[in-house]
């Protein structure tokens, strides 16, 4: 079984050398910029550099729009919503309880381009940063909450051998459904009850296999001097490059770009 | 200079007994002594339940003896106060690599130890990089562990322990779930690092094909060492090993049986040239 | 002339056809297994032997090619599915991690269970199969985790006989138990296959296990069939094995050695018991010594 975790593209590009730290505080400028401004000029502004930030990371363009198509249903019922039942002045299509407002499909267009821009810039995070990468830039953002108690290294740590184990542990629930459906077990057919019922053979052996990992991945990492975050040291430290100040450059003049089209327009 | 040193030492599970009822202590090693020099490779023999497996994690005090004297590298295991030098001096390599890798990337796995040594970042880089030429997984430096074989990963498990420049390896049944050629190539790299590096070696195993390679072999059974010697010691004890749920190569065994016909077969013979030698210098004879 | 139970014709599989990662497992795969027949297949990982054993029982699906269960195509009708996963019993590795019921018996009855079977008859089969595997009456009522290591390996497997395959597939029933574990489930496959005649084909890699227990060798490599044959034929291929991954018995090996150093064996010896025989005789009647 082959499996991908993450969506991660991997290709030479300036935005897949980029510190995570800096790709994570883009994207949340970014999202900022979404929800801040609410004009079709802004809106454009964001998309033009949204597309440059794309071309950027030489990625094929088909990847970032593969993360709509599971969204897709939710982007066609939000607009519906908005289209149906925003009141408006400017009445277009009005039959039987339905009316159409100019200002409904308005914002049916605002909501959808938001939506759409938030998933498809989020992907760019995740096609050009590893899982790994991305854990570290989230360890080290949580840093600061350390003294607040919140486990940043243990966060990090338990995301990092979550990823891990994903591709494991769904080896192991083909193999176990496999071994189940060679002695007849059934997984496909059946009310929702029964079909409830035929996943503890399924469930059970799923679990004690995954205790069963923990218990003696604790202990080799126990043997390896694990002991939390004391005193430990790393192989690959972030640090920022030149380029990594020129991307925040262009943030901080993109940010600028935003908060004036939110005064002026 | 010996590095384990261990002087009747003692372990018994606690085991919790069902429905409150008190709990009851299964002894799994009981007054074993054995002294392991610097360099050695020794192979442990035992059936399931022999407390081979106990003993190693007694030496790495992931657990504490209950009564008795256990050393490592001058360390004793019973006080907390030097846990982490013991468990960097002896590294273990256990039965199942998929249970032991902890990184999605081989070379962030191998620095895992170091890591957490607090070894200083370029350092960790020199030696990530070392251990793996040294079992030959340097090419595989940025791949994904999932994708490698388990005679791969086994070896990448191995570089993370010798990452923690220890002084002795302890494996427990590293090959027990590879296939031949995994095998093959796990005991290429442990004896390599004995033979080149002259690392201390711990082998526990099933396979008594294993035990062949080693310079002294130790049979446990019911938590005690009871036989122990090179190997050609020791599977001279062919009815004995059966006893202890053990067997012998099959060309010891074979030399066993001639010597039974009444043939003069040197007795402990464990390879197919020697015993070839062997048999051809009895046919030219007289 | 034996019946042929099992056919399996030119048989392609890829696992993840089309994309750029796709990979051929099997490649114009032809094995025939009479009914009664105890075979080995062996092959190293990745040979492609666990992607053919999967064919058996329609658990994946021929991209090309056919497996003929009793002259019949199992996928032909779809319906008849679950007969075919229950003729053809498959023991996967390591099979006692699908163990899930409180006692050793509720988890062999799972089988019988989803046939629909009455329950005397699930009973019976119960107390049947684990009588096959030898585990008694009282190890039925225990959790299957109180069981040592080899004896839940033996309650997997109990687990499937309980469905009564006529086709019996074991994955390496023997890995990663220890010499007194690895013989005893050995010796009960081999006691099954006299006492019931059940077809029984086992996977492995270990040559020495397979050599004492069947009648002929398929060798996969590559996802193809490279030799089969009987025992002594396959481990006179020694070299070739090598490169494969695989070793013939260290006993074969040594026949050889001494033969190629003169000594006149007969070839094809491959058991302790047969090089013992042969070399004693050589060498007593050479010398002159007596042997007892």
């Amino acid at each position: 079984m082959n499996v991908t975790i993450g969506q991660y593209y991997p290709a030479d590009s300036f935005v897949h050398q980029l510190d995570p730290r800096v790709k994570l505080l883009g994207v949340t400028l970014f999202i900022a910029a979404l929800f801040t401004v609410n004009s079709f000029a802004g809106y454009a502004f964001i998309a033009v550099c949204m597309g440059l930030a794309i071309y950027a990371t030489k990625v094929p363009p088909i990847f970032m729009l593969r993360g709509l198509r599971a969204l897709i249903f939710i982007l066609i019922f939000t607009s519906a919503l908005n289209i149906f039942f925003t009141a408006g002045n400017t009445v277009l299509v009005s039959f039987w309880v339905i009316t159409i407002t100019l200002e409904g499909i308005l914002n049916a267009i605002r909501m959808v381009s938001r939506l759409t821009m938030l998933i498809v810039g989020s992907s760019v995070l995740t096609l050009t940063t590893t899982p790994i990468k991305l854990t570290d830039a989230i360890e080290y953002v949580l840093g600061p909450f350390k003294r607040i108690g919140v486990p940043a290294h243990e966060i990090a740590m338990m995301m990092s051998i979550a990823l891990r184990f994903i591709p494991t542990l769904l080896e192991e629930i083909d193999r176990i459904m496999k071994a189940q459906m060679a002695r007849g077990a059934d997984f496909d057919t059946g009310g929702l009850i029964k079909k409830a019922k035929s996943l503890v053979p399924l469930l059970v052996p799923l679990f004690i296999s995954a205790f069963r990992r923990a218990d003696e991945l604790a202990v080799a990492m126990e043997a390896r001097c694990y002991r939390g975050d004391i005193n430990r040291t790393k192989m690959k430290v972030m640090r920022l490059e030149r380029r990594d100040f020129k991307a925040l450059w262009v943030m901080l003049v993109f940010s600028a770009a935003i908060v004036l089209l939110k005064i002026y327009i | 200079m010996k590095i384990i040193e261990a002087d009747k030492v003692c372990f018994s599970y606690r085991i919790a007994g069902a429905d409150g009822a008190e709990e009851t202590l299964a002894p799994a090693v009981r007054e074993l002594s054995l002294d392991i020099g610097e360099g050695e490779f020794v192979a442990v023999l035992g059936r399931n339940g022999s407390g081979k497996s106990t003993f190693a994690k007694l030496i790495n005090a992931l657990l504490t003896p209950s009564a008795g004297q256990l050393n490592v590298s001058g360390y004793s295991t019973a006080g907390e106060e030097h846990i982490w030098n013991i468990r960097q001096t002896a590294g273990m390599v256990f039965q199942n690599p998929d249970n032991q890798i902890v990184a999605t990337i081989v070379e962030e796995d191998v620095a895992f130890g170091p890591e957490n040594l607090g070894v200083p970042t370029a350092e960790i880089r020199a030696r990530v990089d070392e251990a793996l030429a040294t079992v030959g997984m340097g090419d595989y430096a940025l791949h994904s562990p999932h994708f490698l074989s388990g005679g791969q990963k086994q070896r990448v498990c191995i570089a993370g322990v010798l990452a923690m420049k220890p002084r002795i390896i302890i494996l427990d049944e590293p090959t027990a779930m590879l296939d031949p050629i995994g095998r093959r190539e796990v005991l290429a790299a442990v004896s390599r690092l004995n033979r080149q590096e002259g690392m201390t070696v711990l082998l526990i195993t099933h396979y008594m094909e294993e035990a062949v390679m080693a310079d002294r072999v130790v049979v446990m059974d019911k938590g005690a060492a009871v036989l122990q010697g090179t190997p050609g010691e020791v599977f001279l004890h062919g009815p004995l090993l059966r006893e202890l749920g053990l067997n012998l190569p099959q060309i010891t065994e074979i030399g066993a049986r001639l010597a039974e016909c009444g043939l003069p077969v040197k007795p402990g013979i464990l390879t197919i040239n020697e015993m070839a030698d062997e048999l051809c210098s009895i046919l030219n004879s007289k | 002339m034996l019946h042929t139970k099992l056919e399996i014709n030119n048989l392609v599989f890829t696992y993840n056809k089309g994309a750029s990662f796709e990979k051929k497992a099997l490649d114009n795969v032809n094995l025939k297994i009479g009914a009664g027949e105890f075979m080995g297949l062996i092959g190293c990982t990745g040979s492609g032997k666990s992607t053919l054993i999967q064919q058996f029982n329609a658990l994946l699906k021929p991209e090309s090619g056919n497996v003929l269960l009793d002259g019949t195509d199992i996928h032909a009708d779809k319906s008849r599915l679950k007969e075919v996963r229950r003729k053809v019993g498959l023991v996967f590795q390591y099979p006692e991690q699908q163990l899930f019921e409180e006692t050793v018996a509720k988890d062999v009855a799972f089988g019988p269970k989803n046939l629909g079977l009455p329950a005397e008859e699930i009973e019976e089969r119960v107390k049947w199969a684990l009588d096959m595997v030898g585990l008694t009456p009282e190890m039925g009522e225990q959790s299957p985790f109180d069981l040592s290591g080899g004896q839940k390996r033996r309650a997997a497997i109990a687990g499937v006989l309980a469905m009564k395959p006529e086709v019996l597939v074991l994955d390496e029933p023997a890995a990663g138990l220890d010499p007194v574990g690895r013989d005893e489930i050995l010796m009960k496959i081999r006691e099954m296959h006299k006492r019931t005649g059940i077809t029984i084909i086992l996977v492995s890699h270990s040559m020495e296990d397979v050599a004492r227990l069947v009648e002929r060798i398929a060798v996969i490599n590559g996802g193809r069939i490279v030799m089969d044959d009987i025992p002594a034929a396959v481990f006179s291929r020694a070299p070739e094995l090598e490169q494969m991954g695989l070793s013939a018995p260290q006993a074969a090996l040594l026949a050889q050695e001494l033969q190629k150093r003169g000594f006149r064996l007969r070839d094809g010896l491959y058991t302790v018991e047969d090089v013992v025989a042969a070399v004693a005789q050589e060498l007593s009647v050479n010398k002159g010594l007596n042997h007892k």
